[in-house]
């Protein structure tokens, strides 16, 4: 038998509750606000009630997909971050920096979302960058 | 207190009579909810008292039917305050788990505490470690049921206007285990929009714990809005005991008045 509480953030937005996701045998079962957790103290919204049942989801991606004749493939890393490299470069060059946006996401980290932008501004050269909860 | 406590896990671990006891632990600063499986671990044992007497209580009844579930065959052992205990005989009524594969580890909770929580009964029938200390007097109730019927209306509607549908409560609580719940029930409560239907959404969920809530006070805890629940619990006990003589969680055998058929009792 194995129960776990993993300490972790909440993913859902910038506020970094702390959680703790409860495991049985390798399997989410569920999750408990952390009292200790400065930020939320033992609270959480629906949202983070509920943080553990993504993770499992049936529905989840969990391999990147390239479109492939029309059709979505399953395709390894390298192929699908070697695609995104080589188009970004290609429009850069046709089109300028300004032909690509950037969107992050509230998904992540503050750090993450530092990294984004940075890539987009410094490597790319554009100051497109957006947000997921803005659309 | 806490070494008698970390003897007792001990021994049991050491003759196997359970198969792993459900405690709280210290790890990274936090106090988490765990498993203790071998001897060795026990001095991350924690009781929850970080900053304040039993500030760090979890659900541990919770965790306990979690593991049960799966694991129906074996005995654990399990981390018991006054109000855990209440939550065992609860849950051993309303066959959630088997009272002969539970072995509680009682301990009392200092007067301080109990006097946070206006406790009735800070102290399990049979402690391994601590003193036990008295019943409290119910304050915070007194207090809202001296306002006049109006002001005790606004009281409460302006509280419950309050509340963000977190569903915090329930989840929280050891002594809500259905696997459908009423509150999640379109008849009663509005799917996917706010502001929550008041009252009913906090009346529906009092109603339900009136003979089941062992006062543990960590669905107060977890509201994120501070709503008095813990108060609003208090009162359909007590009209559960006016009314029939019952307390949710006093008497290990007791079956509730509202699980029988038949005419009402003489008291
Ligand atoms: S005090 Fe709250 S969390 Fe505890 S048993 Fe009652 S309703 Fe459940
Ligand atoms: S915990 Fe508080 S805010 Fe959340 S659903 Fe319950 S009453 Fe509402």
């Amino acid at each position: 038998m194995d129960y776990r509480n993993t300490l972790t953030t909440c993913t859902y937005c910038g506020c970094g509750c702390n959680l703790f996701l409860e495991s049985l045998d390798g399997r989410l079962t569920g999750t408990i606000p952390c009292k200790t957790g400065p930020v939320n103290e033992g609270k959480l919204c629906i949202k983070g009630w509920n943080v553990h049942q993504f993770v499992q989801s049936g529905k989840r991606l969990t391999k990147p997909l390239l479109r492939k004749n029309r059709k979505l493939e399953e395709v390894s890393w390298d192929e699908a971050l070697d695609f995104i490299a080589s188009r970004l470069k290609h429009i850069k060059a046709a089109d300028g920096p300004d032909a690509v946006g950037f969107f992050a996401s509230a998904k992540v980290t503050n750090e993450e979302n530092y990294l984004m932008q940075k890539f987009a501004r410094a490597a790319i050269g554009t100051n497109n960058v957006d947000h997921c909860a803005r659309l | 207190m806490i070494d008698t406590i970390k003897q007792k896990i001990s021994g049991l671990l050491s003759d196997a009579s359970v198969k792993g006891v459900v405690a709280l632990k210290t790890a990274n600063g936090h106090v988490t909810p765990c498993v203790f499986q071998k001897e060795d671990d026990l001095d991350m044992l924690s009781l929850g008292d970080m900053q304040a007497s039993g500030d760090t209580r979890y659900p541990l009844n919770k965790v306990l039917i979690t593991i049960a579930r799966q694991y129906p065959d074996d005995v654990f052992g399990v981390l018991v305050r006054g109000c855990d205990e209440r939550g065992l005989y609860t849950l051993y009524r309303l066959n959630q788990l088997d009272p002969d594969k539970v072995v509680p580890i009682g301990f009392c909770c200092p007067e301080e505490l109990a006097k946070a929580c206006e406790c009735k009964k800070p102290y399990p029938d049979d402690p391994v470690a601590g003193e036990k200390t008295k019943e409290i007097f119910q304050n915070r109730m007194e207090e809202i049921e001296g306002m006049d019927i109006s002001k005790r209306f606004s009281f409460w509607m302006d509280q419950f206007s309050k509340c963000i549908k977190c569903y915090g409560c329930r989840n929280i609580c050891s002594m809500c285990f259905c696997r459908e719940c009423s509150l999640e029930c379109e008849d009663l409560v509005s799917k996917g929009s706010l502001p929550v239907d008041i009252p009913v959404f906090h009346l529906t969920r009092a109603m339900h714990m009136a003979d089941r809530c062992i006062d543990c006070g960590l669905c107060e805890e977890a509201c994120p809005s501070d709503i008095p629940l813990r108060v609003l619990y208090k009162k359909t006990s007590r009209i559960m005991n006016a009314e029939f003589g019952f307390t949710s969680g006093i008497e290990k055998q007791e079956k509730s008045p509202l699980s029988m058929l038949g005419p009402a009792p003489d008291n």
